[in-house]
């Protein structure tokens, strides 16, 4: 009981000031995005919590009402729907093909599309944005809905196939005894029960389609029709005096719905990532 | 009587087609590898064959042969930003090995408030990157930010002589470093999860049976274990790191001028390719990428094959 106990204490030593410091600066955020401005450059008001004239959401409103902010926010939430659902429909079959189809190829193809994953943007962003502008869609979101599949689908299928690899297959037997064909089992048996890892595909893809920054700063110049990670940076920083308190705002607000999303699938994003693996 | 051969019906002949798995699993695959193939491959030859050209804005270039490497091969500009690479990848990772080990095999213990703490330690990757670096920008600033307000109040600084985290050439390599470790950390802690996850819970009681304890139990138990998890967690590092562009060019953008102590290969290329507008010689330079993924990606399918034996 007392190692127990001492064992615990030793892990949220451990653990305790690593999250302090790791999410310190969300801290920050927090207290910028509602402070008032002009305690900002108040060396008497102290940085760690609100002076007298704070909280406000004065800084919410100016993001709101003077900034592009809500056009970056509807740019990338089409972009996001639209790479999403290029990816299930592209991926949702290839996985579960690579899981139970396909035998030892399926296996080493597998690997082969994961390693496509590894290839980053900024081997490939040069001559995408060359082609990109041969096609006269520079400047425009769809060269994203175009380009972003390529880190999607190959994430995706992966995971796909590691969770199709969890279903068991005496539930697909079953179906097939009964009389139902393959495509008929994958529609009506398969994918219905693997609705949870579809749905962490969903939100892994979705949130990579917010997290890039590469092609969507490379692609597009004009002002409204940025993404929400290349419009804070270029349009609310660049100015002489940053508007801090509107940026922080603008930073917390996809941020915090990802990371719950993120931290509530997470268990499942790893049964997926460790499937295709170590099976 | 020849004619009568062929008695089912059309439709379900079609069908039966997709009862052979093969069949079937070509028609499923073939989509997503044709697409993967189309989007990943055909840039990526593109890249190369841009590397051979001097072209400037678009696709069109003569044929320079290997003038763009051997060029950059010479740039003092590219040699630096191949060093600044290195370090910023060697170090930054070291830390995240290290780190992530720790949280990740503390983690494991059954402890109270795991999900707010688990919540707190993903935060960093999980908030989109160039959102996030927005909070650093401004902990960063010179004259007001909470990191000089806390040294000057805490007397260690006097408030005109206080660090200038991204305009100093050395703090400005320390910052990005930092940054990107923090960003990366709490992917490393994810890949350990999932690995000591797939540790079968009887290694831990066979050791203690055996009396394995403490320093002799870590050394000869769990550090062997975990070499395999720690190797596809860096493997990922290395990738996410040399070929990171948004941490360093949010921050510094390659600076500070004159000594550009935070360029890289990527934040090269761009500037090169992009901002300069010589598509050739920037297709070149993030070609010198290449070789570090080779390497990445043959380690993971040798990885990959053990595991599968084992």
């Amino acid at each position: 009981m007392g190692q127990g106990l001492r064992e615990k204490g030793l892990a949220y030593l451990i653990i305790g000031p690593f999250a302090i410091v790791l999410a310190f600066p969300f801290y920050v955020m927090v207290i910028t995005a509602f402070k008032n401005q002009s305690e900002f450059y108040d060396p008497s008001v102290t940085p760690y919590w609100f002076g007298k004239d704070s909280p406000t959401l004065a800084n919410a409103s100016f993001l709101f009402h003077h900034t592009q902010y809500p056009t970056w926010l509807a740019n990338t939430a089409i972009v996001g729907v639209c790479v999403v659902a290029i990816t299930l429909v592209l991926a949702l079959p290839a996985g579960y093909a690579l899981a139970r189809l396909a035998g030892r190829v399926g296996q080493s193809l597998g690997v082969g599309i994961f390693l496509t994953y590894l290839i980053p943007p900024t081997l490939l962003f040069i001559p995408f944005f060359a082609v990109i502008k041969q096609a006269h869609l520079t400047d425009s979101i769809w060269s994203l809905v175009l380009v972003y599949p390529s880190f999607t689908v190959p994430f995706s299928t992966w995971l796909l196939m590691g969770f199709f690899k969890t279903i068991p297959q005496e539930l697909e037997d079953a179906a097939r005894v009964d009389g139902a064909s393959r495509i008929r089992t994958l529609t009506r048996v398969v994918f219905p029960i693997s609705i949870p890892g579809i749905l962490t595909v969903v939100i892994f893809s979705f949130s990579l389609v917010v997290n890039e920054f590469v092609y969507a700063f490379t692609f597009i110049s004009p002002s409204d029709h940025k993404m929400v990670s290349t419009g804070v940076y270029t349009d609310l920083i660049r100015g002489d005096l940053p508007e801090w308190g509107a940026i922080m705002v603008a930073a917390l607000i996809p941020s915090i719905p990802l990371a719950l999303l993120y931290n509530t699938f997470l268990d499942r994003f790893i049964a997926g990532f460790t499937g295709g693996a170590f099976r | 009587m020849e004619a009568l051969a062929p008695s089912r019906p059309r439709g379900r002949r079609w069908t039966n087609v997709f009862e052979r798995p093969a069949v079937l699993a070509s028609v499923l695959i073939s989509p997503a590898v044709i697409f993967v193939t189309a989007l990943v491959g055909g840039p990526l030859a593109l890249a190369i064959w841009l590397s051979f050209t001097n072209a400037t804005t678009g696709l069109h270039g003569k044929w320079v042969g290997l003038e763009n490497f051997r060029h950059e091969w010479g740039n003092p500009a590219f040699q630096h930003a191949v060093w600044h690479t290195f370090l910023f990848t060697v170090i930054s990772q070291a830390i995240v090995l290290v780190g992530a080990g720790l949280i990740a095999h503390a983690m494991m213990k059954n402890i109270r408030g795991k999900w707010i703490l688990r919540f707190l330690i993903l935060l960093p990757w999980a908030a989109p990157v160039a959102l996030s670096l927005m909070a650093w920008k401004w902990m960063f600033d010179t004259s007001y930010s909470i990191l000089n307000w806390t040294l000057v109040h805490a007397h260690i600084y006097k408030p005109l002589e206080v660090p200038q985290y991204l305009a100093q050439p050395k703090l400005a390599m320390g910052s990005v470093i930092a940054v990107h470790t923090w960003r990366i950390l709490p992917f490393a802690v994810v890949i350990f999860l999932a690995g000591l996850a797939s540790i079968p819970k009887e290694v831990d009681d066979a050791a203690a049976i055996d009396g394995a304890t403490g320093f002799r139990k870590f050394w000869s138990v769990t550090l062997p274990l975990q070499l395999p998890i720690a190797t596809v967690a860096l493997l990922f590092g290395i990738v996410f790191t040399a070929t990171d562009m948004a941490v360093v060019y949010i921050l510094t953008q390659g600076g500070p001028p004159p000594s550009f102590s935070t360029e890289m290969v990527t934040t090269w290329a761009y500037k090169t390719g992009i901002e300069s507008g010589s598509i050739g010689p920037g297709a070149a330079i993030s070609l010198f990428l290449l070789p570090v993924l080779a390497v990445v990606s043959i380690a993971m399918l040798l990885f990959a094959r053990r595991t599968e034996v084992s």
